[in-house]
């Protein structure tokens, strides 16, 4: 009896380690572990390497060294093509040059993670709220066209125009946002539906806006807005010249983490969100208004996305074009997977947009590097949304101790109401 | 069926849920299995039902040691179990929840539905369940969803009967007409093991009472023990269950209701011109079987249901049709019939749940940012004062008994100033211990000089608290009458055929 428990608890290594970090820590690495089973199983070298394992006394050896510096170049590609590539490195710290090849890496990470993170953070903020906002891509969208069109179409100096082009974006992704959320308060329509809707009335108004007359890019023909002006812009931190893209979008960023932790952890109204999430009826009884949380968290959350879509074209292309966030490409529907994997919390979607954004980048380097397609990353993120979203699997296969209480379990409640 | 449980042990972690317990079940017999919640009984069920595996003892049925791991092997071998929560689809029929699992089948493997409903008439007919094969479970009140499950285990043919907790959820109707199936059950030579922490159900029903404590069988009983042995051996001293009240002076008004009429959700008249008085220094109890308008007239008057007319003043202050926020603000202080899901939001922790209607006041938070040091220091205070067991302030709501769950909520409501504490069921489904601290923290405060609305389907309560008792019978007050009234001129009220009031 008591050598067979001991024996369980010897065999259970992570003993007291089951929390929902260590879990997606180790949801990550199941990830890579699926991404190089794809490696292994896409890549002609590889496979020929093992289909002549019984050719001659050294093809197992020969196989495993193939496997290995097959899935080791495409994770070190991934890896300095996102993060930094240590030889660029000490070649810039001895030689005092090349500094923008050394950083561009990390630039570009942050880049895309900028807008993620501050899209994510208004999905996760409505998910704390037992809300689904499915339409972040469409109020992106529009935060983008309204900040485009107010930097382009408006013109003042800088210290008011990049503040107010910002802000229009906002408004713009907070006026789309607040209609599902006035249609659900009022009327009891589902979010999810008419969010995911909405999607699509965003994307025909946004072909509509690029190619008629006062958006248009002068002299176009085609799907093109107009650029922003230099003082609406958000420019790279480093200068023009630098190379290096990463702008003073990242303060932004920043700032609407701070503005979200105190939201959800420390204000009056963020504990009304919360609580109408936990429990919507011990809300009403507590004296909080339905009506108002769902409006104002679409409010906020809507306003967060097209905030988001804002940093996004006043810091990289500073003009939206017919293809802007469209697809499954979106940044607002990616939100949705990173709010999840951050576990809706502020700090965490930090972190849950970084992974992402470094997979993005770091795949097109190894499409570039070694021939695996981009599309690889896709499988590593899903993969890895699929073991955080299944805590007793990824507990079970690492022998994890701890509570078989999910850590997506207030987000995925709701679908059925 | 004869069922022997011999030296069970359960444990989870360093709790030992159940101690070597030893349980002997006769055929056509009702065993009663009283405990306090939290005592061990769930989890022995669960063992007996394949849900949980003993560390240690042993099962015998029919003089047969069996290894049941599964509820599946349960039901193979005639256990059939009744859950407090129910386990059937609400959108399909009755005879669709009894098959399903075990459908049995035609030609072609086609649900052979002709066949599930006459069993099921037939069941229902010789036990008296009185089910309609073609009704959907939805659509039923909860005592009728209850013998759907009875019958389901029936179908599977069980010969011993768990039922967990089964009179929890039902009106005192449904508990009588349970009973005699309960009673039919066992005449035909079934046995019933009947969990419950419910005396006089106890007394009522079993021929066999196994008390449990901590996890340990503390004492066996035959139905002629006294309540008094009873609730003694469950909790482990003697347990007043009257409790003191000093005379007080009545002071002004507080609550005034006047022609009250309510809506429930179906649009009927639920309250049918209620008009009552409550004053500083009395408690006012609201008798009366469950379902007669209590419920509604209670959310009317937190602010959680429409006044169709009528008015209802709070102190000076007029409450008709007032948002719930606006009765808080006004003095009303309301612990509620369902406490887990209008009092308490179970994921969040138990200093959160102590702030939970008064998030915004002063000094919890100011323009806008909480303060979350006066919100601990609060829940320290109040953990202390009001002796909640938990093992944090910090810790989920979820993580307490249900005892301590009503505490947190009792804290809160009496923690801040009241002009009238409106409790609505306040200790339904709670331990014999935590029953008579509820009933203390209420009397204390109506000896302070304020006032009490307390709504309760337990007469024993109604009498034990009101100063003046309120009886209502389809949405009016049939009368209101003294608490030493004789219980059966109350039962006539309750009956709708009293003509006596002494108002």
């Amino acid at each position: 009896m008591t050598t067979e428990s001991s024996k369980k608890r010897s065999r259970r290594v992570h003993a007291t380690t089951g929390s929902p970090v260590v879990v997606t820590a180790f949801a990550l690495l199941l990830g890579l572990l699926v991404g190089a089973v794809v490696i292994i199983s896409t890549t002609p070298a590889v496979l020929d390497a093992w289909r002549g394992l019984f050719h001659s006394w050294g093809a197992p050896a020969h196989a495993i060294n193939v496997t290995f510096d097959n899935v080791g170049a495409a994770y070190r590609a991934m890896f300095t093509g996102s993060i930094i590539d240590p030889p660029q490195l000490w070649h810039s710290l001895v030689t005092g040059r090349g500094w923008t090849n050394a950083l561009t890496p990390l630039s570009e990470t942050l880049t895309y993670a900028t807008p993620l993170v501050i899209v994510s953070i208004g999905v996760g903020i409505a998910f704390q709220t037992g809300l689904f906002n499915i339409g972040a891509n469409g109020q992106a969208v529009i935060g983008g066209i309204v900040g485009a069109a107010f930097g382009s179409m408006v013109h003042m100096p800088s210290v008011f125009h990049l503040p107010l082009s910002l802000l229009a974006g906002v408004a713009g992704g907070a006026l789309c946002g607040a209609i599902p959320g006035l249609l659900k308060a009022y009327t009891g329509a589902h979010e999810v539906i008419v969010t995911l809707m909405f999607n699509y009335v965003t994307y025909a108004f946004l072909l509509f806006a690029v190619l008629s007359t006062p958006f248009q890019q002068p002299g176009q023909q085609n799907d093109i807005g107009r650029t922003m002006d230099s003082s609406a812009q958000l420019a790279p931190i480093f200068g023009v010249h630098s190379g290096l893209r990463v702008s003073y979008g990242i303060f932004v960023a920043a700032a609407v983490v701070l503005f979200a932790w105190w939201l959800l952890n420390r204000s009056s109204i963020g504990f009304d969100f919360r609580v109408t999430g936990a429990n919507p009826a011990a809300a009403r009884a507590s004296g909080i208004n339905a009506k108002t949380v769902i409006v104002l968290v679409f409010l906020i959350s809507g306003g967060l996305a097209g905030l988001a879509g804002v940093v996004q074209v006043a810091s990289t292309t500073h003009y939206v074009d017919g293809g802007f966030l469209i697809g499954n490409a979106g940044i607002g529907f990616t939100a949705i997977t990173v709010a999840l994997l951050g576990r809706n919390r502020p700090v965490g979607i930090v972190w849950a947009s970084l992974l992402f954004a470094a997979l993005g980048v770091g795949g097109r380097n190894m499409q570039a590097l070694t021939g695996i397609p981009l599309d690889l990353a896709t499988v590593i993120q899903s993969a890895i949304v699929l073991f955080v979203a299944t805590p007793l699997l990824v507990k079970e296969i690492f022998r994890l101790r701890g509570t078989a209480q999910g850590s997506l379990q207030l987000a995925t409640k709701g679908w059925g109401s | 069926m004869h069922l022997e449980l011999q030296g069970i042990t359960k444990r989870f972690g360093s709790l030992t849920a159940n101690d070597h317990i030893d349980l002997e079940v006769q055929p056509g017999q009702v065993h009663s299995l009283l405990g306090e919640n939290g005592a061990g009984k769930s989890t022995l069920m669960n063992v007996l039902f394949g849900l949980l595996s003993p560390d240690q003892g042993q099962i015998v049925l029919n003089g047969e040691v069996v290894d049941i791991h599964d509820p599946g092997e349960a039901v193979r071998r005639g256990i059939g179990m009744v859950h407090q929560h129910f386990m059937l689809v609400p959108v399909f029929s009755v005879t669709e929840n009894v098959v399903l699992g075990f459908e049995p089948t035609s030609s072609l493997n086609r649900v052979d539905y002709r066949r599930a409903r006459d069993d099921i008439r037939r069941l229902s007919h010789e036990f008296n369940l009185d089910v309609d094969p073609d009704a959907i479970v939805e659509n039923l009140p909860v005592g009728l969803q209850q013998r759907v499950e009875i019958l389901k285990a029936l179908s599977h043919d069980a010969e011993l009967l768990i039922l967990d907790e089964p009179t929890a959820v039902l009106t005192p109707q449904e508990i009588n007409s349970l009973m005699t199936i309960v009673r039919a059950l066992a005449d035909s030579g079934k046995s019933v093991l009947f969990i419950t922490h419910k005396l006089k159900e106890v007394k009522a029903i079993a021929d066999e009472i196994t008390v449990i404590r901590h996890g340990r069988v503390v004492g066996r009983a035959k139905p002629t023990a006294s309540e008094g042995e009873l609730a003694s051996l469950m909790v482990g001293r003697d347990v007043q269950l009257t409790v003191e009240k000093t005379p007080t002076s009545l002071g002004d008004n507080v609550l005034r209701l006047r022609d009250v009429v309510v809506l429930d959700d179906r649009g009927l008249v639920a309250v049918n011109g209620v008009s009552l008085d409550v004053r500083a220094g009395e408690i006012v109890a609201i008798a009366g079987v469950q379902g007669n308008g209590q419920t509604e007239l209670v959310e009317a008057i937190a602010g959680m249901r429409p006044v169709a007319s009528g008015t209802i003043t709070l102190g000076e202050r007029d409450i008709t049709n007032v948002t719930p926020r606006q009765a808080l603000n006004a003095g009303l202080g309301h612990i509620p019939e369902d406490r887990q899901r209008d009092g308490l939001v179970l994921s969040m922790s138990v200093a959160d749940n102590l702030v939970l209607n008064t998030p915004r006041r002063e000094p919890f938070a100011r323009r806008g940012t909480r303060n979350l040091a006066a919100v601990d220091t609060n829940a320290d205070d109040l953990v202390r004062r009001f002796d909640i067991r938990t093992t944090s302030t910090q810790a989920p709501v979820s993580s307490l008994s249900g005892g301590n769950q009503q505490k947190v909520i009792v804290a809160r409501e009496l923690s801040r100033p009241l002009e009238l504490l409106l409790a609505s069921q306040p200790t339904r489904g709670l331990d014999v211990g935590s029953i008579e601290y509820v009933h203390r923290q209420i009397v204390a405060y109506r000896n302070e000089g304020h006032a009490a609305l307390i709504v309760s389907s337990e007469l024993d309560e109604v009498l034990a608290l009101g100063d003046r008792v309120a009886v209502m019978f389809e949405g009016a007050i049939s009368g209101v009458v003294d608490p030493t009234t004789s219980r059966e001129t109350i039962g006539l009220l309750m009956a709708g055929t009293g003509v006596t009031s002494d108002d």
